[in-house]
């Protein structure tokens, strides 16, 4: 009921950090855990969750009065699946490089719990633009922690940052490889529950 | 010897929780008690090796002969969904027990990363398996997915069973629940790394 009475900009905001999807709602940890090996990897992850979770709350949030309850789940899973084939189609075309990078997860966007997980929590029942809004906050939450997370990895594990090598040879290789990825990522949520919850 | 190669790499080597972050969210979510943990192999060790025949079937005999490959994501999370709800059914009827003991886990598997992930690498990704790169046959697939769910369970069991332990220690109060269980499957994570260069 409290999403009722919160503005457009609130609605956006939420998501970066009091309802981060990755730190505080600890979803979606596949595609975080896999594709942050660089920073501009988790960011290319984060925006292309943020295009299917913008489309899809709209487009569920128009089609909820019209399914019946019971198949729900199914119609919203094709929904998604819908508009994640339209991005393969579209990333194919202009970022065929970021598209071979981030490879399976791509077509993995559709059983992301973040997605569903709005299109059950918020987009059934709210109105378009407010669910085109909520889509925009976690999208960017999601963008911004997989950026880090991503960030801190690069630059532990190849010693530089958005590509931008700033450190001659070879960093802290297993901080790129899988252990390494569990490890940034527990820490960071720790970070950010001490940083919060100062507040 | 080749399926010998298939079952060792996909159980230990490239272990598909720990080094290819397929199905985190129940690696997490779920894996606090050791008994639920067996459960969820369970379930997910049956569907996954069911998804992947029934997908691979699919993708060669219907997609590929009608040329519209690019309905993978859409057709694939259909088959999956329909085919776990199946599995629902008839374990109800024929072994009420075992549905007893799957039973809460089956509907989570739909929107398990790991099994549209298998069904999707077994179609997409070649394999050097024995010599040559090339696609995995069916025997082979099915193989290949019956060992990663293998590998699933093996992950899954002992996380549980650290976990168990990990419950009884006092834990700071920033690290308790997920930061203090993605650290110990780093670590987890680190002992497989031992695995790689086996095969």
């Amino acid at each position: 009921m409290e999403d009722r009475t919160m503005s457009k900009l609130q609605l956006i905001t939420k998501g970066l950090i009091k309802e981060n999807p990755t730190f505080v709602l600890i979803l979606g940890m596949c595609p975080t855990l896999a594709t942050t090996t660089s920073a501009m990897n988790g960011m290319g992850m984060g925006f292309a969750t943020l295009f299917v979770l913008v489309l899809s709350n709209m487009a569920i949030s128009a089609a909820a009065p019209y399914i019946p309850d019971k198949v729900r789940i199914p119609s919203y899973i094709v929904i998604i699946a819908a508009f994640v084939t339209i991005l393969q189609f579209i990333m194919q075309a202009y970022t065929p490089a970021m598209y071979e990078t981030l490879g399976l997860f791509i077509p993995l966007i559709v059983v992301n719990c973040i997605v569903l997980g709005r299109a059950e929590a918020f987009a059934n029942k709210n109105s378009v633009i407010d669910s085109a809004c909520d889509g925009l906050g976690i999208g960017l939450g999601f963008t911004l922690a997989l950026t880090v997370l991503g960030l801190i990895r690069e630059i532990i594990g190849s010693g530089s940052a958005f590509g931008f090598k700033f450190i001659s040879g070879d960093g802290i290789l297993v901080f790129v490889l899988a252990p390494g990825a569990f490890l940034a990522l527990g820490y960071l949520i720790v970070l950010f529950r001490k940083l919060t919850a100062k507040k | 010897m080749e399926y010998i190669i298939i079952i060792i790499s996909a159980i230990f080597v490239n272990n598909i929780l720990l080094s290819q972050f397929l199905g985190c969210c129940p690696f997490l979510g779920v894996s606090n008690k050791l008994s639920t943990a067996v459960g969820m192999s369970g379930a997910v060790c049956f569907v996954i090796t069911l998804a992947t025949l029934v997908t691979y079937l699919l993708q060669y005999y219907v997609l590929v002969p009608l040329h519209i490959e690019f309905m993978q994501t859409i057709s694939f999370i259909l088959v999956i969904a329909a085919l776990v709800q199946m599995v629902e059914i008839v374990l109800k009827k024929v072994s009420p027990s075992l549905y007893q003991a799957l039973g809460i886990f089956l509907p989570l598997i739909t929107t398990n990363c790991a099994v549209l992930g298998v069904a999707l690498i077994v179609v997409t990704k070649e394999f050097t398996f024995g010599g040559e790169p090339h696609m995995l046959n069916l025997a082979e697939s099915v193989v290949y997915a019956f060992a990663t769910s293998v590998g699933f369970g093996v992950a899954m069991i002992l996380f549980a069973g650290l976990r168990e332990q990990l419950a009884l220690n006092k834990v700071p109060k920033a690290f308790q629940g997920i930061p203090i269980a993605l650290i110990t499957a780093s670590i987890l994570a680190l002992a497989f790394m031992g695995f790689s260069g086996l095969v």
